[in-house]
C-alpha cells in the first residue's frame, strides 16, 4: 500500500458501495448495511494510516480537462497536514454513524436507499476533502448537496421532509451561484483553478489589484454560506431535520456543513491577502453565531435547538477563519465541534428512538432514570459544546473567542456573549428533556435504546471530552494562542458559563411549560416569514408577468403570427397548381428566356 | 460554304420547333417526340462546333462527338422508360391526353 | 455545292420537324420525325461526322421511331379531334419562342467566329470512326461504363414498369 493509491481507495469505495447497494441492497438488510459500513470502515482504516505518514511529495493527479495553455484541470488528491486531518474526522465519524444508523433504522421505511444515500454522501465529502483544485471540489460540492437532498428527503412522503429537502438544495444554490462566480474570477486573473498555485503563485497577481481579489474571495465565501448554513442563508439547516437523525448528525452537524469551513481553510493564504473580504467573513460569522444562538434558547424542537446551536458554532468557525493567523484555530473548533455535536444528534436520535420518535421536548421528562447511558452520553455532549472547562468545546472556542476578540473586539465580546446563551440553551435542553417528571405517556415507557446506538456514543463521549486536551491537540494542530489576550476574558467566560449553566438549571429543572416566552426569538426573528413574503409576492409577481410575456408575446407574437404569414402564404401559392402539365412547361421555358436574357444583357 | 452560323441558327430553329411541339400539343406522346427534337438540336449545334473548332491536330474536337453519342444513348434509356410510363399512364387513365392529367391540381 | 446540300438537308429537317408539331394523325407526326432525323443525319455528313450521322440514323430513325409506332399502335390512337384553340397556350407558347430566337440571334450575332467557314481537316481522308473510337475509350471510358449501367437500369425499370398488376 503506498501513499498514492490509498486516498483513491478511500475516496472510490463508497462510491463502489453506494453503486452495489442499489443494485443489491433491496434483498438483503445486513448486506446494505454492512457494505457501507464496511465501505467507511475501510476508509477509516487507511486514512488513520494515511495521518501518520509523511506527506508525499510529488502530485498523485491524472489530467482531466485540457484545453490549451488556458485552462487544465487533472482530477487529483490533495495529501497535506489540513486534509489528513479532515479525512479522518470524517471516516471516523462516518463509521460511527453508519452503524449507530443500523439501530436507527431497523424499522424504518427505504433501507437500502438510505445506506446508498449515506455512502454516496460519504464519497462526495471525501471528494471535497481530497480535491486540488476548485473545479473538482465544486463537482463534489455539488454532488454533497445532491446527497443531503437524497437523505433529507428520505421520508419524502411526508411533505414538510419532502419541502425541506427542496429548500435546502435551492438555498444551496443561491450560495452556488456566487461560489462559481468566484472560482471563475480566480481562475479569469490567475489562469488555473489548482489550490497549490492559486495559494502561492496565484496571491501574486493581485497585489495590484486588491479590490477584485476582495470581490473574488467573498464570492467564493458565498459557498460557505450557503453550505455552512451561514446568515443570511441559514433557513435550510433547521428545516433538514426532516431527514433522519443520524443525516442530521453526519451531514448537518459534523461533516457536511463544516465543508465550507475547511474550504476557506484550503484557500486560506489567499484570504490573508484580502483583508477586507475578511472582514466581510468576520461580520458574517460573528452575526451568525449569536444570531442563531438567540434562535436556539426559544426552540421546542430537540433536533432544532440542536441545528442552531449547529449554526451558531459554524459561526464560531468562520470567525475563527477571519481572526486567526492559522486556519488551524477553526479547523480545531471543526474537530472537536465535529466530535460532541455528531454525540449531541446521536444522543438526540437516541431520546426520539425511545419517545417513539416524539421531538417536542415539552412532551419528554425525567428520561434520566429510563435512559441513563444516553443521559450520561448528552451531558458529557452538552458540557464540550457548553465549554465547560476540560472538555473538548473548552478549549477549541475559547480560542477562538481569544482570537476574535483581539482582531474584532465587538463581535469577539459578541462571541462571548454568545458563549453564555450556549450554556443556557444547553442545560434548558437537557434539563427539559432528562429531568423534571414525565409529561407524556411516552416518556414514562421510554426504554433505553440497543447496544449498536450505544457503542457508538461511548466512541463518541470520549473524545468529546478528552479531544482538547493539549497533548491530544498537538496530535493534529499547530495552535498557537492569540497574541494579547485581555486576562480578563477566561474568568468572564467562566463566569458565564457558569451564569448560563446555573439559571437554565433553576429555571427549567421542574418547568412544566417554558417560564420564557420569547415570540421573536421562536420565531427565528422572523427571517423565515420574510423569505416566504418576498417569494410569494416578488418572485410570484416576477413569474406572472413572465408568464404573461409567454403567453402573449412568445406564443402569440413569435410563434402564431409568423405561423399564420406562412400559411396564408401557402395558400395564396398554391394557386399556381393548376395542374396543367403544359402551363408547369410554360412556367420553365419562360423561366429559361428570362434567365437567358439576364446572362445576354446583363 | 455554310458557316457556323447556318448550322446554330438551323439547330436553333429544330429546338423551337420542338419547344413548341411541347407546350402547344395535348398528346402526350406528341409532347416526347418534341422532346427528342429539342435533344437533337442540341447535337446539331455540338457536332458544328466541334467541326469549326478544331484541335491543335487540326482534327474536328471529338470530344463533342463522344457527348452526342452519350446524349443518344441516354435519349434512347428516356424514349423506353418514357414510353413505358405512357403504357402503364394510359392503361390507369384510358387517355393520353395531358388536360386530362390535372389531379395535381388544387 | 456545299452550301446547296446545307440548305437542302436543313429545309428538310426544319419542314419535316414543323410536320411533326403539325400534324395531326400521330403516326403521320412519327414518320415525319424519322424523315426530320434522316434530315439531321445528313447535316452530321456534311460536318463530316460520319459515326454520329450513322449512330443517329441507326438509333432514332430505328430503334426509337420503331417504338413510337409500336407505342401508338398498342394504345390504338386515332387522329385527333380538333379542339377549341387554346388562346392563353399560343400566346404563351409564341412569347417563349419568340423571345428564345431573339436572344439566339443576339448570341450567334454577337459571336466572333459565327461568319467562319470550315476549316480544312489535315487529312482527306480522316478515319472517323477510329477517332470517336479513340476519345469514348481513352478518355470517357468511365462515362461510358455508366451508360451502361443506366442503359441495364432502364431496361429493369420498364420491365418493372409493364407488368400489368401495376396499379
Amino acid at each position: 500500500m503506498s501513499t498514492l493509491a490509498a486516498p483513491w481507495i478511500i475516496l472510490f469505495s463508497p462510491l463502489v458501495a453506494a453503486a452495489v447497494i442499489l443494485f443489491v441492497g433491496r434483498f438483503s438488510k445486513p448486506l446494505s448495511a454492512g457494505l457501507a459500513i464496511a465501505s467507511a470502515a475501510l476508509g477509516c482504516v487507511l486514512s488513520w494510516w494515511m495521518f501518520f505518514q509523511p506527506d508525499p511529495t510529488e502530485p498523485n493527479q491524472f489530467p482531466w480537462i485540457e484545453i490549451g495553455d488556458a485552462l487544465r484541470i487533472p482530477i487529483g488528491v490533495t495529501i497535506d497536514h489540513l486534509s489528513k486531518v479532515m479525512l479522518v474526522v470524517v471516516t471516523t465519524i462516518a463509521t460511527l454513524v453508519f452503524t449507530y444508523s443500523v439501530g436507527y433504522m431497523k424499522t424504518e421505511e427505504g433501507y437500502w436507499r438510505y445506506f446508498a444515500g449515506l455512502s454516496l454522501f460519504l464519497f462526495s465529502m471525501l471528494g471535497i476533502v481530497l480535491a486540488d483544485n476548485f473545479l473538482m471540489m465544486f463537482i463534489f460540492w455539488e454532488l454533497v448537496g445532491l446527497s443531503s437532498y437524497i437523505l433529507i428527503g428520505h421520508y419524502f412522503k411526508k411533505d414538510a421532509a419532502a419541502d425541506a429537502s427542496k429548500q435546502a438544495f435551492i438555498v444551496n444554490r443561491v450560495g452556488d451561484f456566487g461560489f462559481l462566480l468566484g472560482i471563475l474570477f480566480l481562475w479569469a486573473a490567475t489562469g488555473t483553478l489548482m489550490f497549490g498555485e492559486l495559494t502561492t503563485s496565484g496571491i501574486a497577481v493581485f497585489s495590484a489589484n486588491p479590490v477584485y481579489l476582495t470581490v473574488a474571495c467573498v464570492l467564493v465565501f458565498c459557498g460557505t454560506v450557503g453550505k455552512s448554513a451561514q446568515m443570511p442563508l441559514h433557513v435550510w439547516l433547521p428545516n433538514s431535520m426532516e431527514g433522519p437523525t443520524p443525516v442530521s448528525s453526519l451531514l448537518h452537524a459534523a461533516t457536511m456543513v463544516a465543508a465550507g469551513v475547511y474550504m476557506l481553510a484550503r484557500i486560506f493564504p489567499i484570504l490573508e491577502a484580502a483583508p477586507h473580504a475578511l472582514d466581510v467573513i468576520a461580520w458574517i460569522g460573528g452575526i451568525t453565531c449569536f444570531a442563531a444562538a438567540l434562535m436556539a434558547t426559544q426552540q421546542d424542537d430537540i433536533k432544532r435547538i440542536l441545528a442552531y446551536s449547529t449554526i451558531s458554532q459554524l459561526g464560531y468557525m468562520v470567525l475563527g477563519i477571519a481572526s486567526a493567523a492559522t486556519p488551524d484555530v477553526p479547523m480545531f473548533h471543526l474537530f472537536t465541534h465535529a466530535c460532541f455535536k455528531c454525540l449531541l444528534f446521536l444522543c438526540a436520535g437516541s431520546v426520539i428512538v425511545g419517545m417513539h420518535h416524539e421531538q417536542n421536548i415539552w412532551k419528554m421528562g425525567a428520561l434520566k432514570n429510563k435512559m441513563p447511558f444516553t443521559f450520561l452520553a448528552m451531558v458529557v455532549g452538552g458540557l464540550a459544546l457548553s465549554g465547560c472547562p476540560l472538555f473538548s468545546g473548552y478549549y477549541s472556542k475559547d480560542l477562538i473567542i481569544g482570537w476574535a476578540v483581539v482582531k474584532y473586539p465587538l463581535l469577539g465580546w459578541l462571541s462571548v456573549a454568545t458563549a453564555g446563551l450556549t450554556a443556557f440553551y444547553t442545560v434548558r435542553m437537557l434539563a427539559v428533556v432528562f429531568l423534571g417528571k414525565p409529561r407524556d405517556d411516552h416518556a414514562k415507557h421510554a426504554v433505553e435504546s440497543p447496544l449498536v446506538m450505544l457503542v457508538p456514543l461511548a466512541c463518541l463521549a470520549l473524545p468529546s471530552f478528552a479531544a482538547g486536551w493539549p497533548f491530544i491537540e498537538d496530535k493534529f494542530f499547530h495552535i498557537e494562542e492569540a497574541p494579547g489576550v485581555p486576562h480578563i476574558l477566561h474568568p468572564i467566560l467562566l463566569v458565564l458559563f457558569a451564569v448560563g449553566v446555573m439559571s437554565a438549571f433553576f429555571l427549567y429543572r421542574n418547568a412544566d411549560k417554558d417560564p420564557i416566552s420569547i415570540p421573536f426569538f421562536a420565531n427565528r426573528l422572523y427571517i423565515d416569514d420574510l423569505y416566504n413574503w418576498i417569494v410569494k409576492n416578488i418572485q410570484g409577481g416576477g413569474a406572472s408577468v413572465l408568464s404573461w410575456a409567454d403567453r402573449w408575446v412568445v406564443d402569440l407574437l413569435i410563434v402564431q403570427v409568423p405561423s399564420k404569414i406562412a400559411w396564408a402564404g401557402g395558400f395564396v401559392l398554391r394557386f399556381l397548381q393548376i395542374g396543367n402539365i403544359q402551363a408547369y412547361a410554360f412556367f420553365f421555358g419562360a423561366g429559361v428566356v428570362g434567365l437567358l436574357y439576364l446572362l445576354i444583357f446583363r | 460554304m455554310p458557316t457556323l452560323a447556318h448550322y446554330l441558327f438551323v439547330s436553333g430553329g429544330l429546338f423551337a420547333i420542338g419547344l413548341l411541339g411541347v407546350l402547344l400539343r395535348r398528346n402526350i406522346l406528341i409532347i416526347f417526340m418534341g422532346l427528342e427534337l429539342m435533344l437533337n438540336a442540341a447535337n446539331l449545334s455540338l457536332v458544328a462546333f466541334s467541326r469549326f473548332h478544331p484541335g491543335h491536330d487540326g482534327l474536328p474536337g471529338y470530344s463533342a462527338q463522344v457527348f452526342v453519342f452519350f446524349i443518344i444513348t441516354v435519349a434512347a434509356a428516356e424514349v423506353a422508360v418514357g414510353l413505358a410510363i405512357i403504357v402503364a399512364l394510359f392503361r390507369a387513365k384510358q387517355t393520353t391526353h395531358v388536360e386530362d392529367l390535372d389531379t395535381l391540381k388544387f | 455545292m456545299q452550301l446547296a446540300l446545307f440548305w437542302v438537308f436543313a429545309i428538310l429537317t426544319l419542314l419535316f420537324g414543323a410536320g411533326v408539331v403539325v400534324f395531326r394523325s400521330p403516326v403521320s407526326s412519327a414518320m415525319s420525325l424519322v424523315m426530320s432525323f434522316v434530315g439531321l443525319a445528313a447535316l452530321f455528313v456534311t460536318l463530316d461526322a460520319f459515326f454520329i450521322a450513322v449512330v443517329q440514323v441507326l438509333v432514332y430513325a430505328g430503334a426509337v421511331m420503331v417504338l413510337f409506332l409500336f407505342i401508338i399502335m398498342l394504345l390504338d390512337l386515332r387522329t385527333e379531334g380538333r379542339r377549341p384553340v387554346k388562346l392563353a397556350a399560343w400566346a404563351g407558347g409564341g412569347m417563349v419562342l419568340v423571345g428564345f430566337l431573339s436572344a439566339l440571334t443576339k448570341v450567334v450575332f454577337s459571336l466572333p467566329e459565327a461568319a467562319q467557314t470550315k476549316p480544312d481537316l489535315p487529312l482527306p481522308g480522316v478515319n472517323d470512326v477510329a477517332q470517336v473510337g479513340f476519345a469514348l475509350f481513352r478518355n470517357f471510358n468511365l462515362p461510358f461504363q455508366i451508360i451502361g449501367v443506366l442503359l441495364l437500369v432502364a431496361t429493369i425499370g420498364v420491365v418493372v414498369l409493364s407488368r400489368r398488376e401495376l396499379k
